[in-house]
């Protein structure tokens, strides 16, 4: 499948004299997910409201579904779905009933509205707790309930603003399975997410958010050529120590201040074993020994010289 | 697919029925208040009436203001739990939406003002309204329930937290003290008693209580529509531009 689902180019927003966007040109392919990176402030959420007909871009095209957002936004409205950074339940109404006000707004048949809700309950395995009000769930439920809510008019795209911020490991692998099902379906998602982990194991592209601009775009496995990947780092107490272990390891980097080593690695038992026994048979012996994988902070300081922290600001 | 405008106002009745505090706060407060001024300050006033003939109307008033605070709260935890914005991307119309709120605002305030009534029969409120009058009762409170409950959605929408939106319907629960709902406007003190004789509140009052005397005075009632117009207006085009620009 060639066609897009999301179309945006030269976005732009500011409000009052801050810069939120600046100049975004995105192309999201029908049927495949599409991660977008980055830290709290970067503008992702200003984006998804963009794309969502939330809000008004200040310049710059956007075509969802093949529609133009300022203009066409009705049809817009009718082929996306969306379900933004908090959870956006009724609290006083049950999670039955909050469904049911999904299907009473959308031009579904009331005939078949039962079973969407039905279905839905029994999908996201909120049925025991269909008929309890929404302030009694969890947040991984709330979570669970707000998608289902968002699923009821059978959107072709989906938005999904930081689906999993705030949920426990064990809500976080049900969310990514679910959004994995709708992918199988034919579903085109959109997702923001401040986890590199998350974007890497769900998506097809990515694109890095940064203070407004995208810095980086692609395939996972492009975008993590671009940063540097697992690797060991060897502290040691002197100089000569980290001469000597430089000239026995191959590819190693030197990092003369800290006196450390670092060593591409798979990270796997075997490998490491093989790394110390050579540290062995020089009789090298290193103060610290550590395994870095790479998180959002060495995407971000690869890609824009700087960590997410500063970007916080 | 039923009419969007429905869904949404049976949805707000239901927060209504699941959430009896704030309708308990609605009915309860004024009707303390009445007790407080009538059966405790009453015989301290004298207005010329019986305190209870006088104070009605303005109690009046003062039960349609109270309701106000839960109407900001729950139009703004609309708003800033993304729930509008769900609305929104679902095309429902914004009148659909807000327009919900505000029947529900209005009901709310009716049934309180019902009690309130009751009660003051109970402490020998003696109207000399006609059934026209009744009427004229009816669709002033009508009126002003809808004016305020407008300028209170918009409020709602504009604030930042469900606690600065309650906030900011302080100053219209506030406003009817102010007014010649407790006391006769001439016997405030300066300053105090040309802001009570023009505000909006007081001649709202003056055609209640005309009106439940079955002498209204077409005047006030001027004044009164006008008013009830003119804060509806302000609160129904502030809330359509809020509702349309925040996200």
């Amino acid at each position: 499948m060639t066609s897009s689902a999301i179309e945006a180019s030269g976005l732009r927003k500011a409000y009052q004299d801050k810069v939120v966007l600046e100049g975004i040109d995105l192309n999201v392919r029908a049927g495949t997910v599409f991660s977008l990176l980055g830290p709290n402030g970067a503008g992702k959420t200003t984006t998804v409201n963009v794309l969502t007909t939330l809000i008004k871009a200040d310049g710059g095209t956007v075509r969802v579904a093949g529609h133009d957002v300022a203009t066409e936004a009705k049809a817009v409205r009718a082929a996306i779905g969306v379900t933004g950074q908090f959870a956006a339940v009724d609290e006083l109404l049950t999670g039955q009933e909050n469904l049911q006000l999904m299907v009473d707004l959308s031009p579904v048949r009331a005939k078949d509205g039962k079973r969407i809700v039905t279905q839905l309950l029994e999908r996201f395995d909120l049925v025991e707790s269909a008929h309890k009000p929404v302030s009694t769930y969890s947040g991984g439920m709330r979570r669970k309930l707000d998608l289902a809510m968002t699923l009821v008019g059978n959107p072709q795209i989906i938005f999904l603003d930081e689906p999993t911020t705030g949920l426990d490991p064990r809500s976080r692998r049900t969310m990514h399975s679910i959004i994995r099902e709708l992918v199988a379906d034919g579903v085109t998602v959109f997702l923001t997410t401040q986890y590199l982990d998350e974007a890497d194991q769900l998506s097809d592209r990515i694109a890095v958010l940064d203070q407004g601009r995208l810095v980086a775009q692609g395939t996972p496995d492009e975008l993590k050529r671009r940063i540097p990947g697992t690797h060991v780092r060897l502290r040691f107490t002197t100089a000569a120590e980290l001469d000597a272990a430089a000239r026995i390891i191959a590819d190693s980097t030197r990092e003369d201040e800290a006196l450390t080593l670092r060593v591409p690695s798979d990270g796997g038992t075997k490998s490491l074993r093989a790394l110390l026994d050579r540290l062995d048979e020089y009789s090298i012996s290193a103060e610290e020994f550590s395994v870095h994988t790479p998180a959002l902070d060495d995407v971000f300081l690869a890609l824009t010289g700087h960590t997410t922290e500063v970007v916080a600001k | 697919m039923k009419s969007n405008s429905m869904v949404m106002l049976r949805r707000n009745f239901k927060h209504i029925t699941r959430n009896p505090t704030s309708v308990f706060n609605a009915v309860l407060m004024p009707i303390v208040i009445m007790w407080m001024f009538v059966y405790m300050l009453g015989d301290a006033f004298s207005v010329g009436v019986d305190y209870i003939d006088y104070a009605t109307p303005g109690l009046m008033l003062l039960a349609v203001c109270y309701g106000l605070g839960a109407t900001a709260t729950s139009v703004n935890s609309d708003m800033t739990k993304g729930i509008i914005n769900r609305f929104k991307v679902m095309d429902v119309s914004r009148g659909a939406v807000l327009t919900g709120h505000v029947v529900a605002g209005v009901l709310t305030n009716l049934v309180a003002i019902a009690a309130l009534i009751g009660v003051a029969f109970l402490l020998g409120f003696s109207p000399s309204a006609s059934l026209l009058d009744w009427l004229g009762v009816f669709g002033m409170v009508v009126l002003l329930a809808a004016a305020t409950g407008w300028l209170t959605v918009a409020l709602g929408l504009a604030a930042k937290s469900p606690e600065t939106a309650g906030l900011a319907a302080v100053p219209l629960v506030l406003l009817p003290f102010f007014s010649s709902a407790i006391v006769p406007a001439e016997k405030m003190g300066q300053g105090v008693r040309q802001f009570a004789e023009y505000q909006p509140f007081t001649p709202i009052i003056e055609t209640l209580r005309g009106l439940l005397n079955g002498a209204p005075s077409s005047g006030d009632a001027i004044a009164a529509i006008a008013w009830c117009v003119g804060i509806a207006l302000v609160g129904y085009l502030w809330a359509r531009s809020t509702f349309n620009k925040r996200a």
